[in-house]
C-alpha cells in the first residue's frame, strides 16, 4: 500500500494567515488515520478514488478553487447547519462551505476562551478558527449561523469579534406563525447574499440553484438506497465520508461521481460482490451528525465484524431525504417551496418532533438494519432527551437498541468497543 | 480442560471448566504485560480451548485465546450456569459497572454501562477508601457498622473526593462518611436497574459484589427481590468464558 497523505500547501496557507506550523502536524496526523481507518479496508469499490483524493486535497485543490471563486467576485459562505438554504447561495453564484467540528484536535483551542461542559462539534469548530488551523475558515468571506442549540446561538457572538458571523433565526415549533417567521428569515438571508454578490437572484437562477440541489439529493439518495442491499457493496464508513465531502465538495461534480460510483455499485450487486462479509450484523445509526474526521463509531462499529446500513443523520439522511419542487414560475412560489421543504427537516431542536420518530423506524425498515445504535454528543440537550422517545419507540416495535453519549476524545473507546461488542453479541443470539 | 480468561481493569481471573463444573479457579492482581500473565496462569491446564473476556481479551486473542466474548455476555453466562433463575445481573468491576438483562434461556436482552466515567465502580470504592485511610478489606465492615445517614452528593469521582476531604475536615467519624460513600454507590446500582427493570432474583457479581456493605444497602432499597451474591463473585466472567470456550469446542 503507498502511503497515503494530505497534500501540504505551506505558502497558499501562509497567505491565508494560518498557524501553519500547527496546522502541518494536524495534517499529518490525520493522513495517518485515514491511511489506518480508510485504506486499510478490503475490496473497496475503484469509484471512492475520487473521494479519499478529496481528503487528499482537502486543504489544496478545494481551497484553490474557493479562492478563484473569490477572485471572481462570488461569495463563499461558511455554515454550521443543514438548515442554511443552500439553493439561494448557489442561486446567487455563492459557495456554500458547511464547515467541520468533528476534531478533538481543536478542542484545547475552544476551551482557552468557551466554557469546557458545552458541545464537542461547537468547540471543535469555534477552535479551529480561534487557532487558525483551518483552511475553509481563512477562506470564507462570511459565517452563516443558525439558532438550532443555545451552545451554537451564544458562540456565534464570540466567533464574530474573529470573522463575520450573521445569524438566521430558526422556529422550534412548527405552527403557522413560525412558517411565517420563517419565510420572512428566508427572504432576510436571501437579501443578504444578494448584497454580498452584488447580484439580485433571479427565478431562473433559483431553478437552477434548486436542480443543482435536487441532483445532489438525488445522488445521494441513490447511493443510501443501494447500500440497503443485503449483502451491502460498500462499508458504512466509506459511505459516511461521502455524506461528510457532500458538504464542501462543488455540488454538480459532487453529485456525478457519487453517480458514478452508484454505476458501480449496481455492478457489484449484480456480480454479488459484498462488503464486508455476508454474514456481517447490520447496524443503523441515528442522532447528532459525524462532522469530519468523526468516525469512531463507524470505526468501532465495523472494526468489530458488524456494517453500518444507515446514517439517520443531518450528515445522512436528514441532508438529502427532500427534495423541493424546480419549477416554480415566480419568487414568491418558490421561496414558499423552499421553506416547506427545509420545515421538513426533523432537528430534535423543534417540538413536538414526532415526525423523527416514525423516520426512524421508516428508514430502519428500509435500510433492512437489525439494530439501532442512537448516537449523542456530549451535552447535546435536545437529542440526549429525544433518546428517550427513540428508545420507547424501539422497545415497542422490538428492535434491538443501544444508546452511546460520546464526545471527540479516545479515552472511552474500551468502554465503547465493550459496549458495541455486547451489542452485536445481543443481535446474534 | 477448556479455560476462561477474563483480564480485568484490576486483576486477572481464570476458571478451568470440565465435564460440566469448575475444577479449578485462580485470581492475580494484574501487572504490566497482563497477556504474558494470563497465558502463565493457564500453562498447567493444557487447554483444548481458551476464551478471553474483559479489557485484555483482544490482546489476549492476538496471543493466545482461541477467542473473545464480552464480558457482558461471560457474567450472562456465569450467572445462568450458576443461578439459572437469575433474569438480572448486576455487575460492578474495577472500572465499569454494568446490569445486565437475561431471558430465561439467559442470553443477554439489554444492558447498561456506564462511559468514561467510574463513579460507582470499583475503582470508586478504593479512592475514598484510601481517602479515608482504610485498608480495602475494612472498607465496608466499616460502613457497615456505620449507623448514621448522611449524604454524599457527587457521583464524579474528583468531586466525591474533595466532599470526603471536606467531611473530614468538618470532624465526621470516618466511619459514617465511609458509609455515606457506599450509599451513594448502592443509589447507582438502583438507578441502573430502574433504567433497565429487574426481575425477582437479581444476581450481583463482580469484585464489588464482595464488599457486604453494598450488597445489604441494595437488599434494603428493593422489595419482594432477592439479590444473590454467587460463590466466588469475581469469577463469574472467567467462568462464562470457561462455559463458552466448552460450548466452541463441542463440549456443552
Amino acid at each position: 500500500m503507498t502511503h497515503f497523505e494530505i497534500k501540504a500547501y505551506p505558502e497558499m496557507w501562509k497567505d491565508l494567515d494560518m498557524d501553519v506550523e500547527r496546522f502541518d502536524k494536524m495534517r499529518l496526523m490525520l493522513g495517518e488515520i485515514f491511511e489506518k481507518t480508510y485504506l486499510s479496508q478490503k475490496n473497496r469499490p475503484a469509484g471512492m478514488a475520487y473521494f479519499d483524493n478529496m481528503i487528499a486535497e482537502l486543504h489544496g485543490s478545494r481551497i484553490k478553487e474557493l479562492l478563484a471563486a473569490k477572485e471572481e467576485g462570488r461569495p463563499v459562505i461558511g455554515t454550521f447547519c443543514v438548515y442554511i438554504p443552500e439553493e439561494i447561495v448557489l442561486a446567487a453564484g455563492g459557495v456554500c462551505v458547511g464547515l467541520c467540528g468533528g476534531s478533538q484536535g481543536s478542542v484545547p483551542d475552544a476551551e482557552k476562551i468557551l466554557p469546557r461542559n458545552i458541545c464537542p462539534m461547537v468547540k471543535s469548530a469555534f477552535g479551529f478558527k480561534a487557532g487558525r488551523i483551518c483552511p475553509y475558515f481563512q477562506v470564507l468571506d462570511f459565517v452563516y449561523g443558525e439558532t438550532t442549540c443555545d451552545a451554537k446561538k451564544k458562540t456565534w457572538e464570540i466567533l464574530d469579534e474573529m470573522v463575520p458571523t450573521h445569524v438566521m433565526e430558526i422556529p422550534q415549533m412548527k405552527n403557522q406563525t413560525d412558517q411565517e417567521m420563517w419565510l420572512a428569515e428566508v427572504k432576510a438571508f436571501k437579501t443578504k447574499v444578494e448584497s454580498f454578490s452584488g447580484k439580485e437572484v433571479t427565478i431562473e437562477d433559483m431553478r437552477r440553484a434548486t436542480r443543482t440541489m435536487n441532483n445532489k439529493r438525488k445522488a445521494l439518495q441513490r447511493l443510501n438506497t443501494l447500500r440497503h442491499t443485503n449483502p451491502t457493496p460498500i462499508s458504512g464508513k466509506d459511505v459516511l465520508l461521502i455524506e461528510q465531502i457532500a458538504f464542501y465538495d462543488e455540488p454538480i461534480r459532487f453529485a456525478r461521481e457519487v453517480n458514478e460510483l452508484c454505476d458501480e455499485l449496481e455492478k457489484r450487486i449484480a456480480d454479488n460482490v459484498a462488503i464486508p462479509s455476508k454474514n456481517a450484523a447490520r447496524i443503523m445509526v441515528a442522532g447528532v451528525p459525524m462532522a469530519l474526521p468523526n468516525w469512531k463509531l463507524h470505526n468501532l462499529v465495523e472494526g468489530a465484524g458488524a456494517v453500518i446500513v444507515n446514517e439517520e443523520s443531518c450528515i445522512g439522511t436528514r441532508y438529502y431525504k427532500d427534495l423541493m419542487d424546480e419549477n416554480a414560475e415566480d419568487m414568491e412560489t418558490i421561496l414558499q417551496n423552499l421553506t416547506s421543504r427545509y420545515m421538513q427537516i426533523d432537528c430534535s431542536c423543534f417540538t413536538p418532533n414526532n415526525e423523527r420518530i416514525d423516520q426512524v423506524l421508516r428508514e430502519y425498515k428500509e435500510s433492512g438494519a437489525q439494530g439501532i445504535i442512537h448516537y449523542s454528543l456530549q451535552f447535546c440537550h435536545t437529542y440526549n432527551i429525544e433518546e428517550i422517545r427513540i428508545r420507547q419507540a424501539c422497545e415497542r416495535e422490538g428492535i434491538p437498541y443501544m444508546f452511546i453519549e460520546s464526545d471527540y476524545s479516545p479515552e472511552d473507546v474500551g468502554q465503547l468497543q465493550t459496549r458495541v461488542e455486547a451489542f452485536l453479541e445481543q443481535i446474534g443470539e | 480442560m477448556y479455560v476462561g480468561v477474563d483480564l480485568g481493569s484490576r486483576t486477572i481471573k481464570v476458571a478451568a471448566w470440565q465435564d460440566g463444573r469448575m475444577v479449578d479457579h485462580k485470581l492475580q492482581e494484574s501487572g504490566f504485560e497482563p497477556h504474558e500473565q494470563a497465558r502463565e496462569m493457564i500453562k498447567a491446564y493444557s487447554p483444548r480451548h481458551v476464551i478471553a473476556t474483559g479489557y485484555g481479551r483482544h490482546l489476549a486473542h492476538e496471543h493466545f485465546a482461541d477467542g473473545v466474548i464480552t464480558e457482558i455476555k461471560a457474567h450472562a453466562m456465569g450467572i445462568h450456569t450458576m443461578l439459572p433463575e437469575a433474569t438480572t445481573v448486576v455487575d460492578i468491576g474495577g472500572q465499569d459497572s454494568k446490569v445486565i438483562a437475561l431471558n430465561v434461556k439467559g442470553q443477554v436482552t439489554n444492558f447498561q454501562m456506564n462511559d468514561k466515567c467510574a463513579a460507582g465502580t470499583g475503582r470508586f470504592l478504593e479512592i475514598m477508601a484510601t481517602s479515608l485511610a482504610y485498608p480495602l478489606g475494612d472498607f465496608g465492615p466499616a460502613a457497615l457498622a456505620s449507623e448514621q445517614e448522611i449524604q454524599i452528593n457527587s457521583m464524579c469521582t474528583v468531586f466525591a473526593e474533595s466532599e470526603v476531604i471536606s467531611m473530614k475536615n468538618r470532624g465526621i467519624p470516618r466511619q459514617h462518611i465511609a458509609r455515606a460513600v457506599h450509599s451513594s454507590v448502592a443509589d447507582r446500582i438502583i438507578a441502573m436497574l430502574g433504567r433497565i427493570g429487574f426481575g425477582e432474583l437479581i444476581a450481583f457479581s463482580g469484585g464489588v459484589a464482595n464488599n457486604p456493605c453494598i450488597v445489604q444497602m441494595v437488599r434494603m432499597r428493593l422489595e419482594n427481590v432477592q439479590v444473590v451474591v454467587p460463590e466466588n463473585p469475581s469469577l463469574i466472567g472467567a467462568l462464562g468464558a470457561a462455559i463458552e470456550a466448552a460450548r466452541r469446542g463441542g463440549q456443552v
